[in-house]
């Protein structure tokens, strides 16, 4: 300490871990809560401290299948981690270079992050019901009963619900990649290159080590994101609700902890994946400083 | 190997002229992927959201017939001032009042956290694991973080119990939770990191001698803040204020569940529509909203460029 720390410090300091109690305060009271025991109610005090409520929803929460709700969710999130990464680091490698079209390309990212969600999610709805509409009517008119009796909808998890993921992963993936590659050291890949390194040897031996973290951050924000979508599913997804869906659902009608516990489960997931891309980037550090 | 043993002026005219064979489709079809997500579920959505707007609809059906009945319908008794203002811009007024109060709580709160940061922690790594203490909670279940206010707020509720214990007010408060102002705190709790991370990302890119010339020539401490720090953090202000206002502005989850489902705001009325199959109707309200959003976002921009050039 060279200098005493001036007044403002100490009341900034105090307004930032006010905020860090404000962010996670609530988050912890349910966490506490959802260990109350069979009596207790939506609110402190904690009656006895029990796994009742685990049990519960272990179970099941009433007419609601959560636990198929859930499945889907991980399904469906590491299909939009996948993506995202590939998508977003081959679009990240494009915007390297100059080619037609990059501009608007760009701009059109960018204004996918920030259109209103439930508009995003209303177009995506509307847009299946016109393919389905046009479907049905062309079999139709050319007679294709099988395909005329059989055929709902092509709105679902892995159609409508995966794009309208996408719409709102893929703009985190792109800037998290432009960030990467604005900090990357380009004469390395040009050494490689003057080697005799072919694009792909360049790729696989010089790149892919040094973003590899980086890649690993996409994906982490893949899956969460992913994970807890709410507004652009929500028109989007088809018969078959998400994990994040059912829970909101679920607000309005379960009046018992057992809500908490299906929350302090859903932010553990969450929360273990953060972790486990922290662990796997500090490994992916490791192993390359071993290997020189 | 030949390349490099050669005199460094020789290979550059064959390396330069190599790539530009590659560089015409390479980096297209690098690209192609996210073109193709993008046209398939954002640009046809809008243009199939703007096009159904236009149509006609029963009961049962989309009737792809021209017809403004929607816009006419939406606007229906709004020039009419005389009986109080009509649904569609009650619903307006009420939506950006909440943006205008989030905005300001988001604004204020997120600038002093990243100021803190930026020129308070004096480690680097301390600043960083700060920064991500302040960021993670973007990555977990918005629902969640809402219902977590309810132990604290609701009539049985931690607050109230703190409040009537020590004896400010003589019994439970009703409106700390389902109410504007639940939701705006909820509002605050989601979306303050939307404008701690670009004014944080500005902030850093402030050269900190001219913080110190500042004080030299004299200035005090809020002079210093409001005449050079809040001038070039102006884009992170700008990007932070156009997340905030947008995601308010479309919001549907956060007023149903803070607000108890009793709070107008744009993004439900399109919800309802959607779910009593008022397909046009609801496309109708998404094209104003998202011209709206254009316009905030246009104005907020030009607000930046004009600062850069003075």
């Amino acid at each position: 300490m060279e200098e005493r720390r001036p007044l403002s410090f100490w009341l900034l300091a105090l307004l930032f871990a006010l905020f860090v109690l404000f962010l996670y305060g609530p988050t912890l009271t349910i966490l506490v809560l959802s260990f109350q025991g069979p009596e207790g109610g939506l609110t402190f005090p904690l009656q006895g401290l029990s796994l009742h409520w685990y049990r519960i929803l272990w179970d099941g929460v009433g007419v609601v299948d959560i636990w198929a709700a859930f499945r889907r969710s991980v399904k469906l999130g590491l299909t939009v981690m996948v993506l995202t990464t590939l998508i977003s680091l081959s679009a990240g490698y494009a915007f390297r270079r100059r080619f037609p079209g990059q501009s608007l390309l760009f701009h059109l990212t960018v204004t996918s992050l920030i259109v209103p969600s439930i508009v995003v999610s209303l177009g995506i709805a509307l847009e299946f019901r016109l393919i389905d509409d046009a479907v049905k009517a062309w079999a139709e008119a050319n007679e294709v009963t099988w395909l005329a009796e059989g055929y709902t909808t092509a709105m679902g998890l892995f159609t409508s619900g995966l794009g309208a993921h996408l719409t709102w992963t893929l703009p985190f993936g792109l800037l998290i990649m432009f960030a990467v590659f604005n900090r990357f050291p380009n004469q390395l890949e040009e050494a490689a290159r003057d080697l005799g390194a072919s694009p792909w040897q360049v790729f696989r031996h010089v790149v892919l080590p040094l973003i590899g973290p980086s890649l690993v951050g996409v994906a982490l924000f893949g899956f969460t994101l992913s994970w807890d979508e709410i507004a652009r599913s929500s028109q989007a997804i088809g018969d078959l609700n998400t994990l994040p869906l059912e829970l909101q659902g679920l607000t309005t009608t379960v009046t018992t902890p057992e809500i908490y516990a299906l929350g302090t489960l859903t932010t553990g997931v969450s929360v273990a994946v953060i972790a486990l891309s922290f662990a796997a980037i500090a490994l992916w550090r490791r192993l390359r400083l071993k290997r020189g | 190997m030949s390349v490099s043993e050669g005199p460094a002026v020789a290979p550059a005219p064959i390396l330069a002229a190599a790539p530009p064979a590659r560089r015409s489709w390479a980096p297209m079809l690098q690209a192609a992927p996210l073109w193709a997500v993008l046209l398939l579920f954002f640009v046809f959505p809008l243009l199939a959201t703007g096009v159904v707007s236009l149509w006609n609809y029963t009961e049962y059906s989309l009737v792809p017939d021209v017809t403004q009945r929607n816009y006419v319908e939406m606007f229906e008794g709004c020039s009419d001032l005389s009986g109080g203002l009509c649904t569609t811009f009650r619903t307006y007024i009420s939506t950006l009042r909440l943006c205008g109060m989030v905005w300001a709580c988001t604004l204020v709160l997120g600038f002093a956290v990243s100021y803190f940061l930026c020129f308070h922690v004096r480690s680097d790594g301390m600043r960083m694991a700060l920064f991500l203490v302040c960021t993670a909670p973007f990555l977990t279940s918005n629902v969640i973080r809402m219902i977590s206010w309810i132990p604290l707020l609701g009539r049985e509720g931690v607050v109230n119990g703190v409040l009537v214990g020590a004896g400010i007010v003589d019994k439970p408060q009703d409106w700390l939770l389902f109410s504007e102002f639940s939701v705006v705190l909820a509002f605050v709790h989601l979306y303050t990191l939307f404008v701690v991370v670009p004014v944080f990302n500005s902030m850093m890119r402030i050269d900190h001698r001219l913080l110190e010339a500042a004080r030299d020539a004299g200035a005090t401490g809020w002079q210093t803040v409001w005449h050079v720090v809040v001038p070039l953090a102006k884009p992170g202000l700008v990007i932070g204020s156009i997340f905030v206002i947008v995601l308010v502005m479309g919001d549907f989850v956060t007023i149903g569940v803070m607000g108890g489902q009793q709070i107008a705001s744009v993004g439900k009325v399109i919800q309802v529509q959607m779910s009593y199959l008022q397909f046009p109707a609801a496309a109708a309200q998404a094209m104003v909203l998202l011209a709206l959003v254009l316009l905030v976002i246009a104005v907020m921009t030009k607000l930046v460029d004009i600062r850069r050039e003075l």
